[in-house]
Formats: C-alpha cells, structure tokens, sequence
C-alpha cells in the first residue's frame, strides 16, 4: 500500500507548552489508524495540525508523496483532507443547507450563494449519502433540533460528498446511542471499501479495536507505541493503556 | 387560522412578523390619538428626513451584532469622518469626489483599527471601542478646536447635495430612498451573501467556524470595516441636511441605533438577527419621540416609553426564543 499522508518530525507549542514532541506517523491508503492515548495526550492538536487549524511549530507533512505546508482548513480540504468533528463542526441556529457547504458556499462571481443549486445538493446529501427519511428533518431544519447521531450524519455526508481521500474523525461516537454507534462504526469499515483512508480518535478502545487497522498510541504529546491489529488482541491492547497509564511507559516488546 | 400559524414562512419569521405587528399598534396609536398630525403627510416627511441619519448604522450594525461583538464607537467616527468631510470640500471648493473618497477611507480605516484590537489583540471589543470612542471624539474636539465647519457655500444648490438630500417629486427625501436601497442590498448580503454566511457562522460558534475553514478574523475584521464605512456614510448624509458641521456631531446616535437593532429582534448572543427587523426598529424609534409629543404628552415621556417599547420587544423576543428549544 502507498504513503498517503506522512507526518516527520512535528512539533507544536503554544506558548511555552510544547503539546506535540517529534512525532511521525505515516498512514496508508485505504488504512484506517487509530489515535489512542489520554486526555492531553495531544490527540485533538496533532489532528488539528492535520486538518490545517494549527500550524505546526516544526516538521515536515508530505502528502501522496510531495511535501506540503497546511496552512489552513480550506487548503487542507482542497487537498483531500476532511475532518468530522461530530456536532462540534456544526452551528446550531443555521440551516442544514448552509451548514454543509460552510467555508465552500457554492458562489457566483460576486460571493452571492447560489441558493437553489446548494438546497438541492443539500437534499441529495440528506437522502442519498446519509439515508434521512424522516420529513421530520428537511435541508431547512436547523441543526439545533437533530439528536447527535443525525448530527453524526449530516457530518460523515458532507465528508462524503466532497469526496475527500483521508477523513479525520474527531471522537465520532462519543454520546451516541448503541443503535447510532453501530452505524458509526459501519461507516468507517465502508470508508475501507472506497480505497479511502481514515484516522480515528475514540476514548471506548472497544469501538477503536474493532474499526481500526492500526492503533498509535500518543503519551504527552509523543508517539509511545504503535501497533497492527494482527500484532494485538484487544485484550492486550486495555492492558498497554493501563499499564501506560499507571507507570508512565509502554513495554513495546512486552 | 392555526395552518396559517404553523405554515413555513410563519415558523420561520416569528421575530419579523411580531416586529411588525408591534410596529402597526405603535402606529394605530399615532393615528387614533393624534390624527390631526398622523392623517397628513408632514410628519412623514419628517421621518423620512430624520431616520436614515441613524438608520443607515443601524443597519450595519446589526452585522457586527450578529458576530456577537459590538461596536460603541460609531459614534465618533461618525464625528470625525464629518469634520473630515466638510473640511475637504471647503478646502477643494466643493470637490465632492475628494471629499467623499478621504471621509470614507478615514471610515473605514477606523473600522480596520477596531477590527484589528478586537482579533489580532484579542480586547472585547466593548472595551476596545469604547477605547476608539474617546479616540475619534477626543480627536473631532482637538482638530476643530470646538467650532463648526459651514458648508452652505460649496455645497448647497449642487449637484451632490441633490443627490444626497433632494426631495424627490419635492416630498420624498433622497436620504430616504437611500435608505431603502442600502437596507434591499445589505439585507441580501446578510442572508444570501458569502460574508452574511459567514458572519452568522460565526457569531453562532467561533470554534466550529474555524473548523469548517471559515477564516474567523478576517469576518470580523470585515464586519467592523464596512461599519466604518457606512457610519462615514451618515456622516455626509447629516452633513447635506444640515449643511455644518458641529463637534458633537454623531454623539446623540448609539442608544437610538442599537436600540432599533434589539428592538429589530437581533440576538445580541450573537448567530441569528435579521435586517428587516432592523429596520422596522428604527421605524418605531425614530417615530417615538414625535410620536409621544404629537399624542399630547410631555416629553418627559419619551425615555420612559422608549424603555417600555425596548424591554417589551426583547422579552417578547426571548420568550418566543424560550419556545423554541
């Protein structure tokens, strides 16, 4: 399988906290990893870093092959990078129609929204990518009134739509319904089918185990292990964390 | 009745509905207590003369509202970009295009400042521009030295005053008409217009804003731009009316524009508003004050009702809000 996306040697401060230290990773096409690691591990900056929201302080990022700078969200996107932050990508009070196309509005020369053309691709979005049937929820629903798994939905949709090559999940189960987790998690193991490749943050290393190709395990900001499935049970993988997590160290050969 | 109620447009526009029915029992009132004044055409006359001074802000402030910042100092920008304006045109003997071109990049230059303190410093911007606030007067009163600015000779009877102030078909005056434009295209670029988006994105969630690529600051910094320019704007529309300048100039506006902006139904936590509504509120403030006096009352009246029609119109707003969720 071919690099997709290679990160070399990234740091990132903010100020006087260094949150990541030399991490490199590399992910595959049509590979799904796994980000796994505590709260402040660095999980949400190293995907931000990814996604274009932070810039990294040092380090290379190369991209199907060449080396690119991510400057920003957009860029990030024309690129082929697109992030599901489950609802927290999303505003509240605006319709669904401008939330999907939020940051690409579909334009004039002028900047005016062409308003039919993004409604109808809004409603294709809501009917054939994310399968909504209910007439309870049209394309002029805000998002307010959705439960987080139809919030889940619409975020997966337009990730889907814009026909992106490595989609960023942001913690994509985190308070959903079992029902709605499983769809989740059907959707990451149909994103494999389509060749295209994922990176999954999760807390549950339930949901992570059974979704996930490879598993990288992030400590204070640095990559403390990195393991295949094949290499793994899940079993071995809760004992890793715990053990991370009361000594402060992973055991690679253990 | 009630399919009438639950229709879409309805649901939809609550806010502007109850605005506007608050705005016909306001002007019922006018028409039942004072017909003698409101069955004739002179006091609309007046209201037209008078209401786009502030309504021209109001409804430009109404965007940065729905970013969830403020802005307390149009008011002396308003002040400076009129000295600014009636200097220029007595010193270049009525050259309107000058004039025009310098007052309102001065506007906008003082919009880019305050946009600038608010995102690149990161000061609230209550605090930023109340900081401009004093700036621009404090520089209005050092540069004028306190006196007036007469521009009767190079402006009155020309071309540009015409434009400006003119009545048309001698009773509608031009400052109105344009009022009615900017309102039609402001209200276009609000709801349909790549800015207006993102303006609502993120006054709902900076956060998620910026992770859906839109870039944060320089909305921000845009929103406070285009409301220097048009508080520029209404610097030179008072400036033909009243053909002088005086140093206080402006400073009577910000509690009459940003109350037509709340009293319009927009939000001030930021994310939702509308500019039709704005514009309805400054209807109904800038109809007060006669309106009370016309009605045989003192004018000691006209604060206490502005305050009954200000708190009336945001409790009903934050209870149809409160129904919603």
């Amino acid at each position: 399988m071919e690099d997709l996306l290679q990160l070399k040697n990234i740091y990132k401060d903010f100020g006087n906290v260094k949150v990541l230290k030399d991490v490199n990773i590399n992910i595959k096409k049509g590979e799904v990893v796994a980000l796994i690691g505590d709260n402040g591990a660095g999980k949400s900056t190293l995907i931000k870093v990814i996604t274009g929201v932070h810039k990294p302080s040092s380090g290379q990022v190369y991209f199907k092959g060449n080396e690119v700078v991510l400057k920003s969200v957009a860029q990030s996107r024309k690129m082929g990078i697109e992030a599901v932050y489950q609802e927290r990508a999303l505003c509240d009070q605006q319709e669904l129609w401008r939330n999907i196309f939020a940051g690409r509005e579909i334009t004039n020369t002028f900047g005016f929204i062409d308003i039919k053309k993004q409604r109808k691709e809004a409603e294709k979005i809501l009917r054939d990518y994310i399968g909504f049937t209910s007439k309870a929820i049209t394309v002029d629903s805000t998002i307010m009134g959705l439960s987080g798994g139809e919030k889940q939905g619409v975020a997966f949709g337009r990730s889907l739509y814009f026909d992106s090559d490595l989609i960023v999940l942001d913690e994509p189960t985190m308070g959903l319904s079992i029902q709605e987790t499983e769809k989740v998690l059907n959707f990451v193991k149909g994103l494999k089918k389509e060749n295209k490749s994922a990176i999954f943050i999760d807390h549950n290393i339930i949901h992570v185990y059974g979704a996930a190709d490879r598993f990288i395990i992030l400590d204070r900001g640095e990559v403390a292990g990195e393991f295949n499935k094949n290499e793994i049970s899940r079993d071995e993988l809760v004992k890793k964390m715990i053990q991370l997590h009361e000594s402060g160290k992973i055991k690679v050969n253990d | 009745m009630s399919a009438i109620l639950n229709s879409y447009f309805v649901k939809t526009h609550r806010l502007e509905i109850s605005i506007t029915i608050i705005a016909i029992i306001l002007f019922l009132i006018y028409l039942i207590g004072a017909p003698q004044v409101f069955t004739r055409f002179p006091i609309y006359r007046a209201f037209m003369q008078s209401m786009p001074f502030f309504g021209i802000i109001a409804i430009s402030v109404t965007f940065v509202i729905t970013l969830g910042e403020i802005d307390l100092s149009f008011p002396s920008i308003v002040g400076i970009t009129s000295l600014t304006f009636g200097s220029i045109l007595t010193v270049t003997d009525g050259n309107f295009f000058i004039a025009f071109a310098l007052a309102s990049m001065l506007g906008m230059f003082a919009g880019l400042i305050n946009g600038l303190l608010v995102t690149k410093i990161g000061i609230p911007s209550i605090v930023a521009t109340i900081g401009t606030l004093y700036f621009w007067r404090g520089l209005v009163n050092v540069v004028s030295q306190g006196k007036g600015v007469a521009i009767v000779d190079v402006a009155d009877g020309t071309w540009h005053h015409a434009l400006f102030v003119e009545k048309f078909l001698d009773k509608i005056p031009a400052q109105f008409i344009w009022f009615i434009v900017l309102t039609g295209l402001m209200q276009w670029v609000y709801r349909y217009h790549k800015f207006g988006n993102h303006i609502h994105f993120v006054g709902d969630n900076k956060a998620s804003s910026q992770m859906m690529g839109i870039n944060v600051d320089n909305v921000k910094i845009i929103a406070f731009v285009q409301l220097g320019f048009f508080s520029s704007l209404a610097g030179i529309f008072t400036m033909y009316e009243m053909l002088y300048f005086w140093p206080t100039q402006g400073s009577g506006l910000m509690l009459t524009t940003l109350a037509a902006v709340f009293v319009g139904g927009t939000s001030v936590f930021g994310g939702k508003g509308t500019i039709f509504g704005t514009f309805i509120g400054v209807l109904i403030i800038g109809s007060l004050e006669s309106g009370i006096i016309a009605l045989g009352l003192s004018g000691f009246y006209v604060q206490f009702i502005n305050g009954i029609m200000i708190t009336g119109a945001v409790t009903i707003y934050a209870l149809i809000q409160r129904k919603k969720t």
